[in-house]
């Protein structure tokens, strides 16, 4: 039941195309993994909805054949806010 | 609108206590590592919370995961609102957000 790095880094490309994945094997027995993810996509959007967008690119598979994922989702560094905030819309 | 009697029960959890935990075993219990981060995080801010164990309840196990859209529990709710699972629960209160959330929402923190 365990899943390929690899693997989990395509599909979350494939549905945010210009995420940057970094992922981690936490305990080199391919099912429990740490994924950090960041995109453009994300920001203005609070953090549950960021995983909320991972979780989507995995079709399921998370909490399935991949137990552990320990994820961290954040917009571009040069990019606004927390991403708790509360959502922006425009700036002013 | 989803009227199940376990998105009933959900509901009814969610607005009748201010701060639940969707987890697995008891927060005196965890059964896993992710559901007693959460449990941790809540109890050294002092906060009061009710536990919500869905492993002895499967229907409820799979339901919170659809009521949520979320695929993985632990799941937090304050104040009817869905805050998160394990890793963000963790992010929010290594930054001290977590603290400052519950203040915002009311919610009493020990000094």
């Amino acid at each position: 039941m365990a899943m390929d790095a690899r693997e989990i880094e395509r599909l979350i490309k494939a549905a945010i195309p210009d995420a940057k994945v970094t992922i981690e094997d936490l305990a080199g027995d391919g099912d429990h993994y740490a994924a950090h993810v960041v995109s453009a996509q994300f920001t203005g959007r609070t953090r549950v909805q960021q995983h909320q967008m991972v979780y989507q690119a995995l079709k399921g598979r998370m909490g399935d054949s991949l137990h552990a994922l320990a994820l961290q989702t954040n917009p571009p560094a040069d990019s606004a806010p927390g991403p708790a905030a509360p959502q922006r819309k425009g700036r002013k | 609108m989803n009227d199940s009697p376990v998105f009933k029960r959900i509901r009814q959890e969610i607005a009748e206590n201010p701060v639940v935990v969707f987890m697995k075993g008891t927060p005196m219990f965890p059964q896993c590592g992710f559901s007693a981060a959460v449990v941790q995080a809540l109890s050294l801010l002092g906060v009061k919370f009710k536990g919500v164990d869905v492993l002895t309840d499967p229907p409820l196990r799979e339901a919170i995961k659809e009521f949520s859209n979320w695929p993985t529990i632990p799941q937090l709710y304050v104040k009817g609102e869905f805050v998160g699972g394990a890793d963000i629960v963790r992010e929010m209160y290594e930054s001290g957000e977590l603290a400052e959330f519950l203040k915002g929402k009311e919610i009493a923190l020990a000094d």
